[in-house]
């Protein structure tokens, strides 16, 4: 379980986290939605300690986080993965070296015992026998899914994936968020997902955390996401032809 | 600029301290050999047969004087290659060649957050990336201008052979006169502090880019500079301690 305690964040005079709280719960996917800009990705990375918060505090399975020493954070680290917005491979090792990496840093595993696991991860992405492209050489779809190979290797606890589908054709989105829901399940991990798009609030959310000017403005799950009556939330969700349609169905 | 110089100390202070694993360390530092060093063999020695045979003619054209002895000009040839040419000279054409190289693959990594990646795994990524590259720096530079100098005065002596500016004789009698190791020591100091400056500057400069393929490209051409005007600022300083 991760606590999110009274975050708030400002750039310069603009406060992009007012007072931000927030628990994301253990073997669940937990949504983080809003408009472009509202400090989704802000917020992560309060969470996975890139930014400092002006003010409360992150803590994980109530082992505190944030404004703590950095030895602390780098074991709370060891038990992360993250998927980033653009995937950030490392773009001088191939596929397998990639996935590989937190094996190589952080475990005494024998090479064939880490290329077992990485062709476990690549295969669970659906990847199988890519082992030895260049990270050039993959379409954006299967950028992400080495990455979430990546992610998954050292078995985290906490996965956090910004943003995991944007940018991919409904079917790859759709396998992408059946993907992290089960890992989520089968292991047990606290995830923690920033998206806005409508099709994996329904399909993936099993809470909600709705964030609007800086505020967490409406928490709840995919059930009761279609029924609220807050008006905001609304104009965000079903902004479009198509889903103002499914509102009404 | 104070504060640039506070947050590069800062950065020194997290390349410096153990790595979290020394055989990946070992791994690392043998990428950044061939990476950065083994790929500097070829520019290096052409420069170096090219300005020991200029710096020859040079002298010999303006010591043109039958009252002074041939062997000056081996001996000026020798005393310019060992403690300028090579260190300093070869040390800015480093400059270019790592300074860009150094920054803009640490800035790449930056803008497209593998550093971000490096560091919510619980890897130091300043230690991961930089020290590698500076303590590798630190070892081939030195030979790098130990081959420099030997390749120079080799090429002073082509000058000679080719062009009878003085004969080859005389020219290896100047180079054996008046020998001081202590101009070796000399020039194998400078190289090493220039070395560190050219890797940790732009080291730091690629390591702290704040946006996107437009600030890489800046800070690549920036890393030369800044690791140029320190080298020639050090070399000034250094001169001044050591020689004088
Ligand atoms: N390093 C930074 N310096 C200054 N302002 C920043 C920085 N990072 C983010 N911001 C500001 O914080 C606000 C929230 O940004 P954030 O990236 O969290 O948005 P987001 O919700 O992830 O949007 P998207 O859905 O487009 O990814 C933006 O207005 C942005 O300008
Ligand atoms: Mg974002």
């Amino acid at each position: 379980m991760i606590k999110v305690e009274n975050i708030t964040k400002k750039f310069g005079e603009k406060v992009v986290l007012d007072d931000v709280t927030v628990t994301f719960e253990r073997g669940k996917t937990n949504l983080i939605i809003g408009q472009s800009g509202s400090g989704k990705t802000v917020l992560m990375k309060i969470c996975t300690g890139l930014f400092d918060p002006d003010n409360g505090n992150v803590s994980f399975d109530n082992r505190p986080f944030s404004n703590t020493k950095e030895k602390r954070r780098i074991d709370i680290r060891k038990e992360m993965g993250v998927l980033f917005q653009g995937g950030a491979l490392f773009d001088s090792m191939n596929v397998e070296e990639n996935v590989m990496f937190p094996l190589n840093m952080f475990t005494d595993m024998s090479y064939e015992e880490k290329l077992e696991r990485v062709n476990f991860c690549l295969n669970r992405v659906n990847l199988s026998g890519i082992n030895k492209l260049a990270t050039s050489e993959l379409s954006g779809g299967m950028m992400k899914r080495v990455a979430i190979a990546r992610a998954i290797s050292n078995s985290p606890k906490y996965l956090f994936c910004d943003e995991p589908n944007s940018g991919l054709d409904p079917m790859t989105a759709e396998l992408i968020d059946d993907l992290i829901k089960e890992i989520t399940e089968e292991y047990n991990i606290t995830t923690v997902i920033n998206t806005h798009d409508i099709n994996s609030v329904i399909k993936i959310g099993q809470t909600i955390n709705f964030i609007y000017k800086g505020k967490l403005w409406w928490r709840g799950d995919n059930k009761s996401v279609m029924k609220a009556d807050n008006r905001e939330l609304n104009d965000f969700l079903f902004s479009t032809e198509l889903t103002k349609r499914i509102k009404l169905v | 600029m104070l504060k640039k110089l506070g947050d590069y100390v800062i950065l020194m202070s997290q390349v410096f301290c153990k790595p979290d694993k020394s055989l990946i360390f070992r791994k690392r530092l043998l990428h950044e050999f061939y990476n950065l060093g083994f790929t500097s063999i070829g520019i290096v020695l052409i420069l170096s047969v090219f300005v020991g045979a200029v710096a020859t003619i040079l002298v010999a054209y303006n010591t043109d004087n039958p009252l002074l002895p041939e062997k000056l000009i081996g001996f000026s040839a020798r005393q310019m290659i060992v403690l300028e040419f090579s260190p300093t000279m070869i040390s800015l054409i480093l400059a270019g060649k790592l300074g860009s190289q150094i920054a803009s693959e640490l800035g790449t990594m930056r803008v497209t957050q593998q550093i971000d990646a490096l560091k919510v795994m619980g890897v130091n990524p300043a230690n991961y990336l930089i020290m590698p590259k500076i303590i590798s720096c630190l070892f081939f530079i030195p030979v790098l201008i130990v081959f420099s100098i030997v390749i120079g005065i080799l090429g002073g002596w082509l000058a000679c052979v080719l062009t009878g500016v003085i004969t080859p004789t005389n020219y290896v009698v100047g180079l054996r006169s008046w020998f001081e190791p202590f101009s070796l020591t000399f020039a194998m100091i400078k190289t090493v502090v220039f070395a560190f400056l050219i890797t940790s500057i732009s080291s730091y400069i690629g390591y702290e880019v704040k946006g996107g393929s437009v600030e890489v490209g800046k800070a690549s051409t920036k890393a030369v500079v800044v690791s140029s005007i320190a080298i020639i600022i050090f070399d000034l300083i250094l001169t001044q301690m050591l020689l004088t």
